[in-house]
């Protein structure tokens, strides 16, 4: 285990933050810090606002016209709120669904697609960044010969990968999970999970699930969120080591709810 | 408290090209949207204007409305009574729903819920081609195949009345009006069928006991909107109604409507003529009626929405 | 038991007797078309020949061909397209990709459905008072044609808007999760899975804008031309209005003539409808997701 670095400066902070929808609050009081380069795991039982945290992240509420956000999110240190360019923002953030979306495009343009918007238009170049980010997603063995054919008409463990490569071809400085082996096979999660614990040492993961085990199995550190509050953060092991503070995360580990 | 960014930040984030092109495209569609409602606004400006002077000066309430003389083009006495008007559209208008309301629905029924598969999909289709025949060739067909055959089989002098135009623009109506209700009995959801029929009732019990009920809004509206394009409807009413002033007593009456009207005057008038500016004023009573037809016919179905 | 049985059955028998009844209702819808049709086609096939189709009328249109009308509706529609397909798809994106839930909103669909349903001698109407003496373009082909455009709108809009949001969501906010501004989503992967659906829709506004003859009667199609039109500020003959014409305000027509003219019309707007349906059911039939 290798714990991130205490002194340099969290990749991402949250202070005091709340989530409603409409009068509805989902979410509250949730004053975290993700350190750069390691896996942050959440977990929790639905509807405990794990989804709609990861959602605020990269100010994807802007979306949801009823949702409201209250609270500070720091981005390397920038206030996300303020960022004049939202969109440069989720540049620096991939995101995997629980559903895995293929885009109606091409494998290829599925992964070219981020490089593209980014303005690098030689075939060359993308080439490569395409091949690298298949390769990463552990799908470019299962793809390379049908680059052509529909990234929408993949199987489901397939397209969870290529989302998974779409969201390393933007670059990211971030990587927000959310529940990505609900819709794929055990075998497929195992080899996802390999390629995230590869990943870290150049990314900072965020990850969402609803499988403890799969936190233990990754996380650095991981939350545990429980019916719109942040119960516990703790060093992952210290979880699963009856070392909780709270009576709840223990239940909730060991399987008594959830 | 947290210090200044880092300067890496500030070079990712800045307006580039791409963000000003989104702001661009937003405004451009955003006034491709509004444009919807300065059309209509714009169309009730411009018949106003063009009418204004008739409403300031001719205009009387009680002989627009109650008086069936409508003789514009009289040299010593213009009246100006749209009663004959409004009795000959709302005659055609009348027939075409006695005639297009009950074959509408049932073919939305029909179609909407015993038809299947195949069947189904090339009643819709056909439906939908019924509803494409332009306005022309419908007056056209009263003109040259339904005049004739009105003549033989009633053995009346004339075949341009009230009969031929309604029943012309029934044919005309059906379509829309089945199209419309067969959306709104589609719209009432599958787990409604389910429930009843988990309960032993038929299908038409079914139909009759909860979808119609629960469409009647839509269904409702489709009746409306149906009117409404009846009223609206000029080319096969000009053709087909024989165009004669007339309080109608039986169908077999030539009738005019106010379409017709001023689609066979407005030629024949000067650009501000007193004549012209009438014709306009009718034009902003069509306007009005269609638009308070529509609006009730939209309330009509939002109302379901809300529920 | 018994009872029961025996309210089942007539039950059932009530069930097919309704259902007899409303499938004899829509034949009956059907049958006038198909037999109107067939006059048509009797009557007027004879008068059809290519000759018909490229040859002007002649001997106060009591003779000879409908090619000026053929012409004049072509531009006519041509130009109404160049209007309305432009700022109906905007529209469509409006309300479809960005627009609130608001009060601007149920305004702009209220607008539509009123444009929709305004009689088409009311858009005559507007056409006059607004393109033919306001804008002063006169009677021309330009003053007729944004006439037809501003009818028609509703039809590009409602199509598009359906194509658009047949676009699943979640396409979408992938695509924003990337980092993609709404336009770029739009322009990569919104617009080329509708686009198809949107032809559609300008066909059927072809169509539409074919046969349309009291808007036109007033802001720019004319009886009768010995030319064609050189430009937009010219008036034209057209298909719809001459048909009107030799019907009802022509003595001496032979009887074949407005048959076969009326044939040739309801051919033209029937092909583009068949075209739009058949192109919808291929569309529907070949799945991309």
């Amino acid at each position: 285990m290798v714990a991130a670095e205490p002194q340099a400066r969290p990749l991402l902070e949250v202070r005091d933050l709340a989530i409603r929808y409409g009068d509805t609050l989902a979410l509250s009081g949730v004053t975290l810090e993700v350190q750069k380069h390691e896996i942050f795991g959440i977990i929790g039982p639905a509807g405990s606002g794990k989804t709609s945290f990861l959602r605020t992240l990269n100010r994807m509420d802007q979306f949801t016209p009823s949702m409201s956000v209250d609270g500070e999110i720091r981005f390397n240190g920038r206030d996300i709120r303020r960022w004049r360019n939202v969109y440069s923002l989720r540049r620096k953030i991939g995101v995997v669904f629980p559903l895995p979306v293929g885009l109606p495009l091409s494998v290829y343009d599925n992964v070219a697609l981020s490089p593209r918007l980014g303005g690098i238009k030689k075939k060359a170049d993308l080439d490569v960044i395409v091949e690298r980010c298949l390769r990463r997603a552990a799908l470019w063995d299962e793809v390379k010969d049908r680059l052509d054919s529909l990234g929408s008409l993949l199987s489901g463990g397939q397209q969870q990968r290529l989302t998974i490569a779409r969201a390393l071809s933007q670059g990211p400085e971030l990587l927000l999970l959310d529940e990505f082996s609900i819709a794929v096979d055990p075998v497929t999660t195992m080899r996802i999970e390999d390629v995230l614990k590869e990943l870290r040492q150049e990314i900072t993961i965020v990850l969402v699930t609803n499988l403890v085990q799969q936190a233990r199995r990754l996380a650095d550190r991981t939350a545990f969120f429980l019916t719109g509050e942040c119960v516990e953060i703790a060093e992952t092991e210290r979880m699963f080591t009856r070392e909780v503070q709270d009576e709840r995360t223990r239940d909730y580990v060991e399987g008594r709810f959830g | 408290m947290p210090q200044a960014s880092p300067r890496g930040g500030d070079a990712i984030d800045r307006r580039n090209l791409d963000w000003y092109i989104d702001k661009g495209v937003q405004v451009l569609v955003f006034i491709g949207g509004v444009s919807g409602i300065l059309f209509v606004i714009s169309i009730f400006v411009f018949i106003t204007k063009e009418g204004l002077g008739f409403l300031t000066e001719q205009f009387s309430i009680g002989e627009f409305f109650g008086s069936p003389r409508w003789a514009p083009t009289s040299s010593h006495n213009p009246t100006y009574g749209a009663l004959a008007l409004i009795a000959g559209t709302a005659s055609v208008t009348g027939l075409a729903m006695v005639i297009a309301v009950p074959f509408s629905l049932g073919a939305a029924i029909f179609i909407g819920e015993f038809a299947t598969g195949k069947p189904r999909e090339y009643l819709k289709v056909l439906v939908e081609l019924l509803a494409a025949i332009p306005s022309v060739v419908w007056g056209f067909i009263g003109l040259s195949i339904m005049n004739p055959l009105i003549i033989k089989l009633f053995n009346v002098p004339v075949g341009l009345n009230v009969l031929n135009s309604g029943f012309i623009l029934g044919l005309m109506a059906a379509p829309i009006m089945t199209t419309i209700a067969e959306d709104a009995l589609k719209a009432v959801p599958d787990t409604y069928r389910e429930a009843a029929e988990a309960l032993g009732a038929t299908r038409w019990q079914v139909i009759l006991r909860v979808v119609i009920p629960a469409a009647k809004p839509g269904l409702l509206a489709a009746v409306l909107l149906g009117v409404g394009r009846g009223f609206g409807e000029t080319m096969a009413v000009l053709m087909a109604s024989g165009h004669s002033i007339n309080l109608p007593t039986s169908v077999f009456d030539s009738v005019r409507a106010l379409t017709a009207t001023i689609a066979a005057e407005l030629g024949e008038t000067a650009v501000g003529s007193d004549h012209y500016r009438a014709l306009f004023t009718l034009g902003i009573f069509l306007f009005v009626v269609t638009f308070v037809i529509n609006l009730t016919a939209d309330l009509v179905v939002r109302g379901i929405r809300r529920k | 038991m018994f009872e029961a049985s025996d309210l089942n059955e007539r039950n059932r028998r009530v069930e097919r007797l309704w259902r007899l009844l409303f499938l004899v209702m829509t034949v009956l819808l059907i049958v006038p078309v198909v037999v109107i049709l067939s006059v048509l086609i009797h009557k007027g096939g004879p008068v059809l020949s290519i000759d018909f189709l490229f040859t002007e009328p002649v001997q106060g249109m009591t003779a000879g061909g409908i090619f000026p009308a053929l012409v004049g509706t072509v531009w006519l529609v041509t130009v109404a397209l160049l209007a309305s397909v432009p700022i109906g798809v905007a529209a469509a994106l409006y309300l479809s990709e960005y627009a609130p839930d608001n009060w601007l909103t149920r305004a702009i669909n209220l607008a539509i459905i009123n444009l929709a349903g305004v009689p088409s001698i009311v858009h005559a109407l507007f056409g006059v008072g607004a393109f033919v003496l306001f804008f002063r373009f006169g009677t021309s082909i330009l003053a007729a044609s944004l006439t037809l455009a501003i009818m028609t709108l509703p039809v590009v809009i409602v199509a598009t808007r359906e194509s658009l949001q047949a676009v699943p969501q979640a396409f979408r906010e992938a695509c924003w999760n990337m980092g993609a501004t709404r336009w770029q989503t739009i322009r990569r992967v919104v617009l080329p899975n509708s686009i198809s659906g949107i032809l559609t829709g300008v066909i059927l506004e072809v169509s539409r804008t074919a046969g349309e003859t009291a808007p036109i009667m007033f802001t720019g199609a004319a009886f009768f031309l010995p030319f064609l039109p050189q430009s937009v500020y010219d008036q034209t003959m057209a298909m719809s209005l001459h048909l009107f014409v030799i019907s009802t305000q022509v003595p001496g027509v032979p009887e074949a003539l407005p048959f076969g003219v009326a044939l040739v019309l309801i051919s033209m707007v029937l092909a583009m409808n068949a075209i739009s349906i058949a192109f919808r059911m291929h569309l529907r039939s070949k799945k991309k997701w």
